[in-house]
């Protein structure tokens, strides 16, 4: 397969933007991105994009320009960017097209999300008697971890306050002011062991990248980055998955291990040498299980990491460096490419207040969402 | 008391001691609820063990929006995983005892429990010593 590299990238800030619809925000993050690429809308072959919530992505050729290019809207939950991502990568790979097109957006009323049971093939009564919460899932997967691995309710706030800190430096996360450990531990509890400032929240913003052929890349001397894999993996039998109301007693597998592991042999590399990662934190336990399953550490060796600052921006392995979800709020159809975003802006070495030191080599995303599927995006400079 | 209606139809058995009702599938999985539609073809009803072990928990702390059907004013309720050994892992209420006293691995006993003023739903409890 031809190398495919990442050109341009836009961002509409993340939060709450009145008065902007989702599907404006992402024109703003394309255009955004064909300005940073060096591009016009005319030279885009192909694109791929989509949200959850805020309408198809096609119609932005309204606003984009009638240039009769194909534009593939992808549905798929959680894994929208990602699976964008995978498929305008497929596109150039493929030799079809030299410039590529993947933009993910969202806008989500206040609030947690609140699923309907028959759109996941559930019955009525699982809803009706308040089991069908997302947030509910993230409690119970951490809280068995939690006891089986020894992991501390201080080490799932050190999450959270870790991320409020590097949202302090990244222009387009929603929470920017720095919160302190005792706040986050002494909040409102939402569903034990995860208080509110563990827990990120439903929100709106854009991101889109301009993907494109090595030739294209010599032909403008771009600022290109390589993506040397991607992967989105759906769930194995015996995984525990958000909307379970059973779980088979032979449990264990895991989408994100399906995919990590898909994605370090594409790429050929491991996870020592990754320089930085994003992963998914929706909420703080999500953060330390999926250190793990990503295989960055072993079960239970989080405790130890968080307080040693392994993961901070100056530690061994910086993770979330943009404050990730928890600062950035999680607009499903940008969150994947957000995180692709910003290690595009880390490998480019222009992520101010918030740069990694030491010009980071390898960059790792990781997105994960109902009904149980991960999306796993490595970056090379 | 007026008898409590069930939340749903053959969610458990009707008898003195009720189950939850599980499926077998044709590979010997047993699953839980049982499925409906096509899903249901080759699989056979299951009476799941009225005994487990706590294999989750967390408390809902806020009210939920809808389809929550709770009654008003909203109290936060206890809920988990229960694994029924050699059987299946099911979702499920948890009644009759606080956040404090819930530990990994603590026995536990299937129980019909109130839902609102006019519906029952299932539960697991502590198991009583």
């Amino acid at each position: 397969m031809e190398d495919v590299y990442i050109i341009g990238a836009g961002i509409h800030p993340f939060g709450r933007t009145d008065g902007r619809s989702g599907r404006d925000q992402g024109v703003f993050a394309v255009r955004q991105a064909m300005a940073d690429a060096g591009i016009e809308w005319t030279d885009v072959g192909c694109a791929y994009g989509g949200s959850a919530a805020a309408g198809s992505a096609d119609i932005m050729v309204n606003e984009l320009g009638l240039t009769g290019l194909p534009f593939i809207n992808v549905a798929n939950g959680c894994a929208t960017g990602g699976s964008a991502l995978a498929s305008a990568r497929n596109a150039i790979a493929a030799g079809e097209f030299d410039v590529a097109l993947a933009v993910g957006f969202d806008k989500h009323p206040r609030g947690a999300f609140n699923a309907k049971p028959r759109d996941y093939g559930l019955p009525e009564w699982y809803g009706q008697t308040g089991m069908m919460l997302t947030t509910q899932f993230f409690a119970l997967k951490i809280q068995r971890y939690m006891q089986l691995y020894g992991i501390s309710r201080e080490t799932l706030g050190r999450v959270a306050e870790k991320a409020f800190r590097n949202g302090v430096h990244a222009d387009h996360a929603w929470r920017r002011s720095p919160v302190d450990l005792e706040t986050i531990l002494n909040s409102p509890m939402v569903n034990d062991p995860l208080t509110k400032y563990m827990f990120c929240a439903p929100a709106e913003g854009a991101v889109a990248l301009i993907l494109a052929s090595g030739k294209k890349v010599r032909e403008l001397g771009a600022d290109a980055v390589k993506i040397a894999s991607v992967a989105v993996r759906t769930r194995p039998p015996g995984s525990f998955e958000v909307f379970a109301p059973s779980v088979d007693i032979d449990n264990g597998g895991k989408p994100t291990i399906l995919a990590s592991k898909a994605a370090f042999e594409q790429a050929g590399i491991g996870p020592e040498d990754i320089s930085v990662a994003q992963l998914q934190d929706t909420e703080s336990g999500a953060e330390i299980m999926h250190m793990a399953e990503n295989g960055f550490c072993k079960d239970g060796d989080q405790e130890q990491w968080l307080r040693e600052g392994r993961t901070e921006i100056t530690g061994s392995l910086p993770v979330n460096t943009d404050g990730g979800c928890l600062a950035c709020g999680e607009p499903i159809g940008a969150s994947g490419l957000r995180q692709v975003y910003e290690n595009t802006v880390q490998l480019r070495g222009r992520g101010g207040g918030r740069q990694v030191p030491g010009r980071p080599k390898a960059a790792y995303s990781h997105v994960y969402g109902a009904p149980g599927l991960s999306g796993v995006c490595i970056l090379e400079r | 008391m007026a008898q409590l209606e069930p939340i749903a139809e053959n969610l458990w058995t009707n008898e003195a001691e009720p189950a939850l009702i599980g499926g077998r599938l044709p590979n010997g999985k047993i699953v839980f609820p049982y499925p409906s539609g096509d899903a249901a073809e080759g699989v056979e009803p299951y009476r799941l063990s009225r005994k487990g072990t706590l294999w989750s928990w967390t408390r809902q702390d806020f009210q939920p929006k809808e389809p929550f059907e709770g009654p008003e004013p909203f109290q936060p309720y206890l809920l988990g995983y229960v694994e029924l050994p050699g059987e299946v892992i099911v979702e499920t209420r948890i009644v009759d005892c606080v956040l404090e006293d819930l530990k990994l691995g603590m026995p536990m006993e299937f129980v019909v429990a109130p839902f609102d003023a006019t519906r029952a739903t299932y539960a697991f409890r502590p198991e009583k010593a």
